[in-house]
């Protein structure tokens, strides 16, 4: 068998395309984290609570409804989704002239307020959600065993990251979106309902986070705290990337998941900690994040 | 009349009767986590089982005065030791009961012993409690890693498991759990092929089952708790290894984790409880009054050593007519407990409460005729075996008898 590294290579390809699976989840976290971030200047520390929320949702629509795997797909980002906008109309949205850190208290007692909530309502240990039927099983790659699902879970987001990016960069409704996000005075004054848009940004990054929710929800146990834990890996990819990039957290979220999952062959103690270890990297040199521009 | 006056009308009225009925008034402690990763399978239930031996015992009828409080020690030792201090020194508590996670429970157990006063502790695992760091002031009611170990591993080299790979969580409790089982399997005659360390806690796990895969052993075993314990069983059997044909050994594995779990990823599991609802009679009406009370759920293990801890108590106070603390813990030790959900033990002089242990494997969905009906029993590991052997440990109280 070659080994390159000291490390068979199977087992290195096999490690290298889970990074690319756990990084999936950070890219779409930390591309609705970026969104929010770059419109509402608003570091949206409820974010991991809604991811929460998505697997929930999904959850409940499964033991309540009878509604499968495909429909919460859907569905659970448009729940989450709405209850963002309710969040933003009612309170972010009296906050837009105040302080970063206003934004951030509020957002992270929401979260708390969020999880304490479903934690007395359906406890810690977690529900079971099971791996939609037309995805179970895998196939064998010769170097490792990949299950469909996994396989799904890089495929979706992949495309989702893509299609935001592209809606972004590409299109009018991202022009205005950019825009506004440059200058909103200068936009309104162009007639474009800038605070709408607002809301609706806010709405979508949160449906990101719920969507991300549902594809975690057949592989991690779907509890209370399955955000808690998330979030502040997230956080520390959307700085490496750079606050408000869009495509740095998308290609930083795939990165550091493979880094990560490298370091889980090397070296597992550390695994947990790494990516703040290249945080703290990039920070010296680059404060700004490896895709962002300095204020 | 004013509400001042009223509650001290009150007081005095309850303090009357008190006079008139109770000798002995005692207030117990229930400290465990409310709110983290534990509160399931300890949590608020404990409370419930701790009333529901006060109530059985008719302690009111018996002339003994009984309060509960509880508290939350949030898995952390230092929020522990300030409440179990506030507690003895401020409150009036006898007893502490409960207290899951090891780091805290070890550390309440040196303050007991300090303002000497009582731990039952139920929830916690580590074999220190009644080794290295035993104390006269210190029970240890329900189980420990040696008798985890000592059940899964022996069994599981018994059906042909000889060659294992541990999953560990990355801190105390793993490490010890790890260790106390390989050496089980070294005894059985197996053979430890290796290991990977976890950060704890963790979420994704494919990568470290994915080696444990690589390494080809027979049994994998999880030597993690809890949530992380959930997602690699969750993750494995997406990974198809158990229909690969490894085992896996859930090293410590409550009820209420293969609740979260759900049959079709547990299925298969082997594993070691002290207690299964659904045992006999004594164990099914218990369980039935215990899940009206919260919330449906069955009781995990913790759940009836808190219970059945109580009562061992409760008994020493009635015979004693006094709540003396070296009173009570002798008639403790000396005198063999016997209730309805571990049936009959006895706690050494080290403080471990011993008593059949039992080897369960998890139902296949089929099998199953509903929630909560989840183990199928494979053998009885009696009670002379099941535990550390007295002289092993270390404990200094053992030396000197």
């Amino acid at each position: 068998m070659s080994e390159l590294l000291g490390v068979p290579s199977q087992v290195l390809f096999g490690q290298l395309l889970l990074g690319l699976i756990n990084g999936s989840f950070y890219a779409v976290l930390s591309l609705g984290l970026a969104i929010i971030f770059g419109l509402l200047n608003i570091i949206n520390f409820a974010h991991g609570a809604q991811y929460m929320m998505g697997a929930f949702v999904a959850w409940m629509l499964l033991q309540y409804a009878g509604v499968g795997y495909w429909w919460a797909l859907l569905a659970a980002p448009v729940v989450v989704g709405i209850t963002g906008v309710v969040i933003e109309r009612l309170l972010l949205a009296r906050l837009r002239n105040a302080d970063h850190l206003y934004g951030l208290l509020l957002t992270f007692g929401l979260a708390l307020i969020i999880q304490g909530i479903f934690r007395n309502e359906y406890g810690v240990s977690g529900l079971p959600y099971g791996i939609p039927p037309e995805l179970a099983g895998g196939r064998n790659l010769g170097f490792m065993f990949l299950p469909n699902y996994r396989a799904w879970v890089v495929l979706a987001s992949l495309t989702l990251c893509l299609a935001t990016w592209f809606v972004i960069e590409r299109t009018r409704l991202g022009a205005y979106l950019r825009a506004a996000t440059e200058n909103p005075t200068l936009v309104q004054a162009f007639g474009i309902n800038v605070p709408l848009l607002v809301t609706l940004t806010y709405g979508f990054g949160v449906a990101l986070a719920a969507f991300a929710g549902v594809l975690a929800a057949p592989i991690y146990s779907v509890n209370p705290n399955m955000g808690a834990d998330m979030i502040i890996v997230v956080f520390a990819v959307v700085v490496i990337g750079g606050m408000g990039s869009i495509l740095g957290s998308i290609v930083t979220g795939f990165a550091l998941g493979i880094v990560e999952g490298l370091t889980k062959v090397f070296y597992p103690e550390a695994s947990s900690t790494v990516i703040f270890v290249i945080m703290i990297l990039v920070l010296l040199v680059k404060p700004a994040g490896l895709f962002g521009r300095a204020a | 009349m004013g509400i001042r006056t009223w509650l001290l009308a009150t007081t005095f009225a309850i303090g009357a009767m008190g006079a008139a009925e109770a000798q002995v008034a005692v207030k117990l402690g229930v400290l465990n986590d409310r709110s983290g990763v534990y509160a399931d399978l300890s949590g608020e239930g404990s409370v419930v089982a701790a009333q529901l031996a006060v109530e059985d015992f008719k302690a009111k009828e018996k002339g003994i005065d009984v309060s509960i409080i509880s508290a939350d020690h949030q898995n952390k030792p230092d929020i522990g030791s300030n409440i179990a201090r506030q507690w003895y020194d401020r409150d009036g508590v006898d007893v502490i009961l409960d207290v899951p996670t090891s780091s805290v429970a070890l550390a309440v157990s040196q303050i007991t012993r300090e303002k000497n006063k009582i731990l039952i502790n139920s929830g916690a695992g580590a074999t220190d409690l009644t080794g290295k760091q035993c104390s006269p002031n210190t029970i240890h009611w329900t189980y420990d890693t040696y008798a985890l170990g000592y059940g899964t591993g022996t069994a599981l080299v018994k059906r042909g498991g000889d060659t294992w790979f541990f999953l560990t969580a990355d801190y105390a409790f793993g490490h010890a759990l790890e260790r106390d089982t390989a050496e089980v399997v070294k005894k059985a005659g197996g053979k430890v092929l290796g290991q990977v360390r976890h950060p704890f806690p963790g979420s994704d796990f494919s990568s470290f089952l994915l080696q444990a895969q690589a390494s080809q052993a027979k049994v994998i075993g999880l030597a993690n708790a809890g949530g992380d314990t959930i997602n690699a069983i969750k993750q494995a059997s997406e990974f198809g290894i158990v229909a690969g044909g490894q085992t896996l050994a859930g090293l410590l594995v409550f009820l209420s984790d293969v609740h979260a779990l759900g049959l079709e990823a547990a299925q298969g599991l082997v594993l070691t409880e002290a207690f299964y609802w659904d045992q006999n009679d004594g164990t099914r009406a218990w369980s039935e009054r215990f899940a009206a009370r919260h919330g449906g759920s069955k009781p995990t293990m913790v759940h009836a050593g808190v219970y059945a801890g109580t009562l061992h108590y409760l008994k020493a106070v009635e015979a004693l007519k006094s709540k003396d603390t070296k009173a009570v813990l002798e008639w403790m030790r000396a005198n063999p407990s016997e209730d309805p959900l571990f049936g009959k033990g006895e706690i050494r002089v080290d403080g471990r409460h011993v008593h059949d242990m039992y080897l369960f494997e998890v139902k296949k969905p089929s099998e199953s005729k509903g929630p909560w009906d989840y183990y199928n029993q494979l053998s009885v590991i009696p009670a002379a075996e099941a535990f550390r052997p007295l002289d092993a440990g270390g404990c200094e109280l053992v030396k000197k008898s």
